[in-house]
């Protein structure tokens, strides 16, 4: 693999906890879209550097609307969140992109750019961050090989089936290595074995210190994951059945 | 080598971002309409007003004495006495008595027959040209040179005569000049339409760009460049268009052999200012551009 991913030193999750400095922290976050009601209410979590973190509950409980204020594309109507240790809530908006460019997002839909190609979307995170044209080729046909789309690479989205697209879409969300990778939902339209693979993906991202945050209903793909820790949102308010993510802690969870 | 390679290589994977689609949107074409009534209405103004400067140069300097007399004798010996004193004058540079027949010639067509039977009493004319610079003062002074010896001379400065023309032509360079104004803020307007169309068409690519870390500046310099490009295209077909009709009307207008037709000519200073409205066009239209998407963009989080 690029990137060395394979290379990373493997371990429980849990037990680097103790040592690892939180990476997100909500406190009392709130969400409202227009005058409705709260579709997130008193949201109070720390993310730790490093963790394994699943997000469940069911459809409408507000998964997505967390994600999209963990990847920055909408603000919270209240309450704080630090993001690397930086109030993100109050941060001007020509530092966002700075952050946006240290989290990897797999979204629900996918959001290929439908006219580029599958290398070119898979490319694009290197692009956005200014590598020279050079240094992407090397990387791209890699994970393109790596999702099983070694030959499909010039394929647009339009002619590639629904599972291809989320290899796609989990690869450009992977590729740039980022800090922290949100994936929702993001074995939806994959078989068993290529959701295996993803997971597989995903621990060894864990492993070098990629802090993962996956919202998913696949309880087995839960159980897959043994170290990960879970949230559970139910009509917009948090519940936290480990006790470990509560913030400010109550407990720190070691190995 | 490898730089300039990598750097082509790179500036194609970044125009690939927005998908192709130069000269089949409207853009480029109505740019081109827009740039061919601009030159031409440029064109028009910088033309009447070569054609005013060089009217009021040439006519300046130019006046007529008419001696108003209805003594034929008594006529022409003041004729003769007023051109001799005229051609001791410094500043009067010719000295032209119009030849009495051609008058007549002149006014036969409204006077009949009667005009050369010698009872009407028509004033002889002399036409004279002064030097160049300070043509008022000139005519001022020869005005109170001619009172001086007879009451019956008058001098009549032909750009007195040419006056409203002057002035019909000058209003018109600027009707010119404010239709240019207007076409350059309806060409501004539609490269603004332009371009929020095209923000708001690539939505969601700008999304998934801006959630990958893109900045403002990226995501407008895409969109910059692909107006410019339309604009440079349309712009380049609107001139060489406009050229061709200034080309046309220039060989008519010659064709006319009138002169007051032929003072309306641009100068190589018109033709240059001209070539720079594509220029001017293109830079609008990037600048118009970009700041409307960052406008939108900054509308975003």
């Amino acid at each position: 693999m690029c990137h060395g991913w394979q290379t990373g030193k493997a371990g429980s999750v849990g037990a680097h906890f103790s040592m690892m400095s939180a990476i997100v922290q909500f406190e009392n976050v709130g969400l409202r879209y227009g005058l409705d009601s709260e579709t997130l209410s008193d949201i109070s979590f720390s993310l730790h550097a490093g963790g394994f973190y699943f997000l469940t509950g069911a459809s409408g409980a507000g998964k997505t609307s967390l994600l999209k204020l963990l990847y920055l594309a909408q603000r919270p109507s209240r309450g704080v969140i630090r993001l690397f240790g930086e109030d993100v809530v109050t941060l001007p908006r020509k530092r966002l992109p700075g952050f946006r460019r240290r989290i990897g997002v797999v979204f629900q839909d996918f959001r290929l750019v439908p006219h580029l190609s599958a290398y070119d979307n898979i490319a694009l995170p290197l692009r956005v961050a200014g590598m020279v044209e050079s240094e992407i080729d090397a990387p791209v046909t890699e994970m393109l090989n790596w999702v099983g789309l070694g030959d499909r690479g010039q394929a647009r989205p339009a002619t590639l089936s629904g599972g291809e697209q989320q290899r796609v879409a989990i690869a450009r969300a992977v590729i740039g290595r980022p800090e922290i990778l949100v994936a929702d939902e993001p074995t939806g339209n994959v078989d068993a074995d290529m959701a295996r693979r993803l997971m597989t993906l995903f621990e060894a991202l864990n492993r070098l210190g990629t802090t993962i945050v996956v919202a998913t209903h696949d309880l087995p793909l839960i159980a897959q994951v043994s170290a990960a820790q879970m949230m559970k949102l139910d009509r917009g308010r948090l519940s936290d059945p480990t006790g470990s993510l509560r913030y400010p802690p109550r407990q720190q969870v070691s190995g | 080598m490898r730089m300039g390679v990598d750097r082509r290589a790179a500036a194609a994977a970044r125009h690939r971002l927005l998908p192709e689609g130069r000269v089949a949107g409207p853009m480029p074409w109505i740019v081109a309409i827009m740039m061919f009534l601009t030159v031409l209405s440029a064109a028009a103004g910088l033309g009447l007003n070569a054609a005013v400067h060089s009217m009021g140069d040439d006519l300046a300097g130019r006046a007529t004495v008419q001696i108003v007399e209805a003594n034929g004798e008594q006529r022409a010996r003041l004729a003769a006495l007023v051109t001799e004193r005229l051609r001791r004058i410094p500043y009067v540079r010719a000295v032209q008595p119009v030849d009495p027949a051609a008058l007549i010639e002149q006014i036969r067509p409204w006077l009949g027959q009667d005009a050369a039977s010698g009872e009407l009493p028509i004033p002889a004319l002399i036409d004279i040209e002064l030097t160049s610079g300070q043509a008022e003062a000139k005519i001022d002074h020869l005005r109170r040179q001619l009172a001086t010896l007879s009451p019956k001379l008058r001098l009549e400065p032909h750009a007195a005569f040419l006056q409203p023309v002057a002035g019909l032509l000058s209003s018109l360079g600027w009707l010119a000049a404010g239709i240019v104004l207007l076409m350059t803020l309806a060409t501004g307007a539609v490269v603004v339409l332009a371009a929020r169309a095209a923000h708001d068409g690539h939505r969601g690519t700008i999304d998934v760009l801006h959630l990958m870390g893109a900045t403002d500046v990226q995501i407008a310099r895409l969109f910059q460049r692909r107006i410019g490009l339309d604009a440079l295209l349309g712009g380049a077909l609107g001139f060489a268009m406009a050229l061709l009709v200034l080309a046309l009307l220039g060989a008519r207008l010659l064709a006319t052999g009138s002169e007051l037709l032929a003072t309306v000519q641009l100068p190589w200073t018109s033709w240059a200012l001209l070539a720079v409205l594509p220029v001017g066009g293109v830079l609008l239209a990037t600048v118009a551009a970009r700041w409307t998407v960052l406008r939108s963009l900054g509308r975003l989080l």
